[in-house]
């Protein structure tokens, strides 16, 4: 499996070579340095020679890929692309345009993230795999069918719909938790309490469905059917076997996502006041801010790399007959 | 399932006071202001860098420079802060010898302003002042280990003080010139004040080399222009003359900086930290950032150093009666700390108001229905929601203005020739921004008459001041003129019914706007309405900040929107962004529209150096006269900025100069404390009906399972 591993992380390297090339590339075919010289200069009084200064200052005075000016291998080393991107295979993100160091920045702001995306997958697994498992259970029956229909009604609520709808109810109008803010430590759970009842229900109706679908195809396999002719309980053949014959397709949706956390959700944490990083990449977009973009999109691709590999030996975990070689 | 109710109410209870409330327990019944900023962090703190209304907020009340605005008098006027006096003004020819003070501007080459601050003001408490037993500074330098345990600027156990002297006045103007520091201000100050440009020059070549966050000390090289006379002295020298320098000298950017503080923070290891000038700031001010997390709070306290300062006891007429000079001679600030929340989003910002977590908030679209009623006499009041809770309105007309620019550059609709004068000023008729300010506005706007808001020197009301070319004087109100008279003036350019009379097809115009989205679609259709109502058909080229600029600096554009919002308070602040030498095209300069007048240029050249008073209004009305007759802008409006704040919040006075406002702010926290607990009551019983609801519906399911499972096989089938 070490060998398997190791495969799997020089794999990577390509991968994000090519990724980071293609961030490259995509931002800069759409803003130029000057354009981020003007951006952060402000809109008065910007004059030429300011633009240049800046561009100096923030090493976005060099070409792109290729320096013609330089000499031997400096052609293609000293150049944007490569000055500001081989640090980011060490993780050193460097600073934000504003001067803010990035790797601090994120160190800081992923543990609001988790805070909430943590409890919220794992408090929603529980519900939606037991409402899905509840379902199968009373599968074919008038039950089943208003679980359903609860389930598309649910789904066809838009997500901005739950946040304003928790913010109102619980924060507004009954006055039970904050509408929005944020405060480190164990002060964190008063006002987590609303993001996460906000994540749980505004994923019932989708994630429920899934996992009564994948049920639903293990109650016709044969070993449900032995299972059964032993005399044993449904409930113990639905959470015992169909649940534990079913863990391959939820690791794969579960797993992957797990690393990924980290880097949180843009609406939630917008409107609850979270200082996490869901509205890192976007603000650093709209401020045309490369280091941030760079950093952030890097990081992404690492997570989902891990979580890819995670995924393949949690298999390994639920499975016995799948090996990685 | 009781437990978890009576876990989760202990919980919530133990947070005490409202379950609502977002702060901690006690805090609302402290002399503290709780207020929000958002949706955009601050970028800059560093007094030679911040520029942006969100960084100022948080500047003005850390730096102090000279002078400051009063706070209630109007018009605007420059007092002292930290100066003893106002700056002595001196004028010398070009060969060093003094003027007298009503010199001709031509004749003078060089203006000193000699500025003598108060001493005995001191430094707010931070370590980069700590001093050992020997009197060295305690941090620089810091040892590796020692910085090892710090996180944060509140992590440096000791601190210390000194007292302001004029040399970080001195030292702050050359800062300006640093091309690390990459001052706003830099390019406009080099053409004033003596030997900055070549500083900034000299600077880059000995930073060239330099590691970024490497200390270069400023005070090794002298600059001629800022220099210091004695402890508490020193002289700025400008370039002929430029009676507007003096609204410089009250804003963050001529604030002091010490030395110190660069010094301590240029040291290894405390940029990875964040502890950088540009996010931990050191002042004189009346609070300092305790503080600084720009991605959830950020905190002002008071400075326990701060110096003697003193509500104002006199204001203009009706101050008394709306009670604001009810603490005139307090010293301030009158608060203890501002509490200031990262908001990204209205609604809970909002929501947060009502709830009275927030002291004080603006209005935007969405909330102005809920917060304000036009009265029958068109003025606003507020709602009777509002008013059930005791809220307060504050209403200002803002020192900016928007427009409709016209390329004159472009051959349709620039130029001066009598055509495409006239089609610009059928143009201007026929944009209804009476209309646009009542839709897009919710009416938080007044037209523009010319290119000067109310407050600002030369802007003149009633009849006198109306646009002569697109309103008429009708019972005692400025009427906009009939479409007819558009209709008259577009045939007259030879676009009649909006076709080119001589071959016949429609005129099509377009319109460059950095607006885009469906937020910003119905604004443009409004855009094609009002053009359509001429039979002009307008082509919506929107693009981003980016391209836009790209277009403007190119002179591509043929009608575009843009807005300016005051410096200072004078006239020459407006009138340079049509002064023809200052063109966007070619010369990057402000006049967007490209516009070219001699006799404008001259009358400005003229106005610009001299002090307010009759003759002075004289040739603005004569400028602003030409600029009506020419039309290269549609003045559109100026807007009105709408506040509300809560009763317990008092001194509240829109001061749309100064920066530093919040020492005369008070609250009342008895009276907030009591009003939260009575605005957030929890709510429990639709928590135990949703309980009845969740236990009735399982009844069937356990029904049905206790069924299912006794079922036999027979059953099932």
């Amino acid at each position: 499996m070490t060998a398997y591993i190791v495969r799997r992380l020089l794999y990577a390297i390509p991968i994000l070579i090519g990724v980071n090339l293609i961030t490259f590339a995509l931002f800069f075919i759409v803003n130029t340095p000057d354009d981020m010289a003007r951006i952060h200069l402000g809109a008065k009084h910007v004059t030429a020679e300011a633009i240049e200064r800046w561009k100096r200052e923030h090493g976005y005075d060099k070409p792109l890929f290729y320096n013609g000016e330089a000499a031997g291998v400096a052609r293609l080393t000293d150049t944007l692309f490569v000055q500001k991107s081989l640090r980011l295979f060490v993780f050193d993100f460097g600073q934000a345009d504003d001067g803010r160091d990035i790797g601090r920045e994120i160190r800081e702001r992923m543990w609001p993230s988790l805070a909430i995306a943590l409890p919220t997958l794992l408090t929603g697994l529980a519900v939606y795999i037991s409402f899905a498992l509840l379902l199968v259970f009373f599968r074919a029956t008038y039950l089943d069918l208003a679980g359903v229909v609860l389930c598309v009604v649910l789904m066809s609520i838009s997500g901005l719909f739950y946040v304003i709808g928790g913010q109102y109810l619980l924060g507004k109008l009954w006055n039970l938790v904050p509408i929005s803010g944020y405060q480190p430590g164990l002060d964190a759970v008063k006002f987590l309490v609303l993001p996460v009842l906000v994540g749980v229900v505004s994923g019932i109706g989708e994630s429920t469905r899934f996992y009564r679908t994948l049920f639903l195809e293990e109650m016709h396999k044969d070993y449900v059917r032995t299972a059964r002719a032993k005399g044993l309980a449904e409930s113990v053949v639905l959470f015992r076997h169909v649940l534990g014959n079913a863990m391959i397709p939820i690791l794969t949706g579960v797993v992957v996502v797990i690393p990924r956390l980290f880097l949180g959700s843009l609406i939630v944490e917008s409107f609850f006041g979270i200082p996490g990083l869901g509205s890192y990449t976007i603000d650093a977009i709209a401020a045309q801010d490369f280091a941030i973009v760079r950093a952030m999109v890097f990081l992404g691709s690492v997570l989902y790399i891990l979580g890819l590999l995670l995924t393949d030996l949690s298999y390994t975990l639920v499975d016995p007959r799948v090996r990685l070689e | 399932m009781r437990a978890w109710i009576v876990l989760l109410t202990l919980l919530l209870a133990a947070c005490g006071g409202p379950l609502n409330n977002p702060y901690a327990p006690d805090e609302a019944a402290q002399n503290v202001l709780f207020s929000n900023f958002g949706p955009d962090r601050p970028k800059h703190l560093d007094p030679a860098r911040s520029y942006s209304e969100n960084e100022i907020v948080f500047t003005g009340q850390i730096y102090e420079p000279p002078l400051q605005y009063h706070y209630l008098r109007r018009p605007y006027v420059l007092e002292p802060l930290t100066a003893a006096e106002m700056p002595r003004v001196r004028y010398y020819d070009a060969s060093g010898r003094e003027l007298p003070s009503d010199a001709p501007a031509e004749a003078i080459a060089y203006t000193t302003y000699d500025i003598r601050i108060k001493p005995g003001i001191r430094y707010q408490p931070h370590p980069c002042f700590a001093l050992d037993a020997q009197g060295r500074p305690r941090y620089v330098p810091i040892a590796p280990a020692e910085l090892e345990r710090v996180r944060r600027l509140a992590d440096f156990r000791e601190t210390g003080s000194r007292e302001l002297v004029a040399a970080d006045y001195v030292y702050q103007i050359k800062r300006l010139a640093n091309p690390r520091l990459n001052s706003p201000i830099y390019g406009l100050m080099s053409e004033y004040i003596v030997g900055l440009k070549e500083y900034g020059q000299r600077l880059e070549a000995v930073v060239k080399d330099l590691p970024r966050e490497a200390y270069v000390d400023l005070e090794r090289y002298p600059l001629a222009g800022a220099q210091v006379i004695d402890r508490y002295t020193y002289r700025i020298t400008i370039r002929g003359k430029y009676p507007q320098f003096i609204y410089w000298l009250a804003m963050p950017f001529f604030a002091p900086v010490p030395p110190e503080a660069e010094r301590f923070y240029s040291q290894p290891g405390m940029a990875e930290r964040n502890l950088t000038l540009d996010w931990q700031p050191v002042g004189t001010g009346p609070f300092y950032l305790a503080e600084n997390d720009p991605n959830r709070v950020m905190i002002l306290r008071r400075n326990p150093h701060y110096h003697d300062d003193f509500y104002p006891a006199e204001g203009e007429p009706g101050d008394a009666e709306a009670g604001l000079t009810r603490d005139a001679g307090r010293r301030l600030p009158l608060l203890d700390a501002a509490v200031y929340t990262l908001e990204k989003e209205d609604i809970p910002e909002w929501a947060k108001f009502l709830q009275g977590y927030y002291d004080a908030s603006g209005i935007t679209s969405d909330t102005f229905d809920q917060a304000i009623r036009i009265g029958p006499d068109g003025r606003p009041d507020l709602s009777p929601e509002m008013r059930a809770r005791d809220i307060r309105l504050s209403t200002a007309v803002r020192t900016s203005i928007w427009y409709v620019g016209f390329n004159m550059l472009d051959p349709v609709v620039g130029g001066t020739s009598e055509r495409a004068r006239k089609l610009r000023q059928a143009l201007s008729i026929a944009l209804d921004y009476e209309e646009f300010i009542s839709i897009f506005l919710n009416g938080r706007g007044i037209p523009a008459q010319g290119p000067l808001p109310p407050g600002i020197f030369g802007h003149r009301e009633g009849e006198a001041g109306i646009n002569p070319v697109v309103y008429r004087w009708q019972g005692g109100r400025a009427v906009r003129r009939d479409l007819t008279e558009a209709r008259r003036l577009l045939a007259e350019a030879g676009y009649p019914d909006g076709r080119e009379a001589a071959s016949g097809r429609p005129l099509t115009l377009f319109f460059d706007t950095m607006a885009s989205g469906p937020e910003a679609k119905s604004r443009l259709d409004w855009y094609r309405k009002q053009f359509a109502k001429l039979g002009i058909q307008l082509v919506i080229r929107a693009t981003d900040y980016n391209r836009f600029q790209d277009k403007m600096r190119k002179g591509n554009a043929q009608i575009f929107e843009w807005g300016w919002n005051a410096d200072y308070p004078d006239p020459e602040n407006f009138l340079f962004l049509l002064y023809g030498p200052n063109r966007k095209a070619g010369t990057n300069g402000e006049n967007a529209a490209n516009y070219a007048n001699p006799e404008y240029d001259r009358l400005f050249r003229q106005m610009k150096d001299m002090d307010n008073g009759p003759e002075r209004q004289r040739v603005i009305d004569a400028m602003v006269d030409i600029l009506r007759h020419d039309a290269p802008w549609v003045f559109a409006y100026h807007p009105q900025s709408y506040g509300l704040r809560h009763a317990w919040v008092a001194n509240v006075k829109p001061n749309l100069m100064a920066n530093n406002t919040l020492k005369y702010r008070s609250v009342e926290p008895a009276l907030r404390v009591a009003y939260q607990a009575h605005w957030n009551r929890p709510v429990w019983w639709p928590l135990g009906v949703m309980l009845i609801v969740a236990a009735a519906a399982m009844v069937p399911a356990v029904l049905a399972y206790r069924r299912r499972l006794s079922a036999t096989a027979k059953d099932r089938a």
